[in-house]
């Protein structure tokens, strides 16, 4: 059984492939991440499967259903939370939890006892009567979840739900993720975060030019494409790529990249003495565990975050 | 258009996809949000056309005297023209909310772009915004026809039936107004709205019988939506009633339909591309 599966997705604008073939499959209760960078094609794929937008090729069905026939019926039963947030500014924030409720068709007195526990639950409950306008960017984010949530959705559609917050904000929201998720909802987000991908998913693909890279568990990819740590060197920029070609046969492969050099392998401190016995002096050194950052790297040739 | 997409798209042409039948939940979000809104634009709308009425209707109406009605009636000036400037009232208030408010919902709220991640199809959107219009417009309209029965400027029984004729311009206007909003993104094109309802207003045999001008003007002003509105309303309130006064509701029955139609396809174009 799976709520979500896409085979070959594609949506084009115009001449441009937004999504070039897609294939993917969501189980029950599954956190399932699409990680790529900007203009990957991740938020044309969740408005796809939100039923908002229409797919020029491929498969897609939500909860059995195909989006491009039946949306009203999949956004029943779906909560969206879009990259940008966009609240009412014309309600004040418990407002916004009722009229949103209404739009599902629900009765008032079940939204009501609803929008409590869901002020409660995204920690705004003595801001209930607050406009909109005067919430800091974590509390909307919080109410945009919030509001997703009205409806009780078997799916939860984040995309980058944690962009533009600070730290403390971020956790916060993981948190209130996390126990979604122990609650069995399903979640399908996009992120840039690699943090976040292997704070909250199960299981992700990496997105570039909207095709699948790599498909897997946080861990698994790690395993697969990167090693179990990496060594970061720095010469400065001028030398970085002279100090790589003296380098090129220490660890299982380097990387170079402007400002530094990764060297990939199973034990960093190791190689960092090769390094200083070959005559090099980095100016600055450090050895850290392999991250997503690593694997889209590999994949791509490129940084995550430009 | 490849002929997959084309396929699809009329696929999604059912009624199901377009509308959940829920269009109150839109006009209570509206009613909800009255509350911000700007009351001095709100009670303009309403006075502009009482002040028209006091100074055209009683003050150039004193050197006018009477005008011939349809049936050949000589009736005061001001009887003659309060029921245009009814229509126009009914018209004014449907085209603020239509207009104004819908360009900024569209173009800084985002407020459809949440909806329609809902149950909520772009019908009931289209529907519930057009009604809240519709209920200004009708506001206004009953506001006006209170002044008009003060100042005894009804002069038949039918007048009542202005009520819910005012209500059909309204819904008209309404549903055109949205339908014409949509395409519009910028504050320039806005004043374009003006540019057409001005001189409209002016020449929809408002303030003069459209005998006044040479026959093919007439048939270009019989064209008009606000001409049948006005023509309409002051069959009613003047008591002068025939069968031409259902061509003038079908215009406005065509109107509506041909506005929402015209509106939900343009919401599903924007929002569920
Ligand atoms: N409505 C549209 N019309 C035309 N092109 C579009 C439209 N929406 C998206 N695109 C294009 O599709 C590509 C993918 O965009 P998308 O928004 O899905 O990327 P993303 O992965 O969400 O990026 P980001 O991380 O910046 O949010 C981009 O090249 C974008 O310019
Ligand atoms: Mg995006």
């Amino acid at each position: 059984m799976t709520v979500i599966s896409a085979t070959d997705l594609v949506k084009r604008y115009g001449e441009v492939a937004a999504v070039d073939g897609v294939s993917f499959e969501v189980a029950p209760g599954e956190s399932f991440g699409l990680l790529g960078p900007n203009g990957a094609g991740k938020s044309t794929t969740m408005r796809m499967v939100g039923a908002v937008s229409t797919r020029t090729a491929g498969e897609l069905t939500v909860l059995g259903l195909d989006p491009d026939e039946f949306g009203p019926e999949i956004r029943a039963r779906l909560g969206v939370v879009p990259q940008q947030d966009n609240l009412d500014n014309e309600l004040r924030v418990r407002e916004n939890l009722l009229t949103y409720g209404r739009y599902f068709g629900l009765p008032r007195r079940l939204i009501a006892e609803r929008a409590d526990e869901l002020l409660e639950f995204a920690q705004l409950a003595d801001r209930g009567d607050a406009k909109v306008d005067e919430l800091s960017g974590g509390m909307k984010r919080r109410l945009t979840i919030a509001r997703a949530l009205i409806n009780e959705p078997r799916i939860l559609l984040l995309d980058e739900p944690t962009t533009g917050l600070d730290p403390q904000a971020r956790h916060i929201l993981w948190d209130r993720l996390f126990r979604l998720k122990e609650q069995g909802t399903t979640l399908l987000l996009t992120t840039h975060y690699m943090d976040e991908a292997e704070q909250l998913c199960d299981r992700l693909v990496v997105v570039d030019h909207g095709r699948i890279m790599a498909e897997g568990s946080p861990a698994a990819l790690i395993r697969q494409y990167s090693t179990r740590e990496v060594l970061e060197v720095r010469f400065g920029s001028e030398r970085n790529a002279a100090a790589a070609a003296a380098l090129a046969d220490v660890g299982d492969r380097l990387e170079v990249l402007p400002d530094r050099v990764l060297v990939y392998a199973d034990d960093g401190e190791a190689a960092l003495v090769e390094v200083t016995a070959r005559g090099l002096q980095p100016l600055t050194s450090l050895v850290r565990r392999s991250s997503l950052e690593d694997v889209f790297l590999r994949l791509t040739g490129r940084s995550l975050i430009e | 258009m490849s002929a997959v997409t084309e396929q699809r798209a009329m696929r999604r042409g059912g009624v199901r996809a377009l509308y959940a039948g829920n269009a109150r939940a839109v006009v209570g979000r509206g009613l909800v949000a009255t509350r911000s809104s700007n009351w001095v634009v709100i009670a303009s709308g309403f006075f502009e056309p009482v002040f028209y009425l006091l100074s055209l209707g009683v003050g150039l109406g004193a050197f006018i005297g009477t005008v011939t009605d349809a049936a050949g009636r000589e009736i005061p000036y001001a009887a003659f023209i309060a029921p245009a400037l009814l229509a126009v009232s009914a018209m004014n208030g449907a085209i603020y909310d239509s207009t104004w408010n819908v360009f900024f919902k569209m173009n800084f709220g985002k407020l459809y772009e949440g909806m329609l991640a809902t149950s909520l199809g772009p019908l009931d959107i289209a529907l519930g915004e057009i009604l809240l219009a519709l209920f200004r417009g009708a506001v206004y309209g009953i506001g006006f026809q209170i002044v008009m029965q003060l100042m005894g400027l009804n002069l038949s029984w039918w007048a009542l039936l202005a009520v819910p004729a005012v209500m059909l311009i309204a819904f008209g206007f309404a549903a055109i107004g949205m339908g014409v909003t949509s395409y519009f993104t910028t504050f320039q094109q806005m004043e374009w709205i003006m540019f057409v309802l001005t001189p409209m207003f002016m020449l929809s045999a408002t303030f003069f019988p459209i005998t006044v001008y040479p026959e093919p003007v007439q048939w270009l002003v019989m064209a008009l939506p606000l001409w049948h509105g006005v023509e309409l309303v002051r069959g009613l309130t003047t008591g002068v009633v025939g069968p031409e006064l259902l061509v003038h509701v079908l215009y406005y029955g065509v109107m509506i339909a041909a506005g929402l139609a015209f509106t939900t396809r343009r919401l599903r174009a924007l929002f569920l591309d």
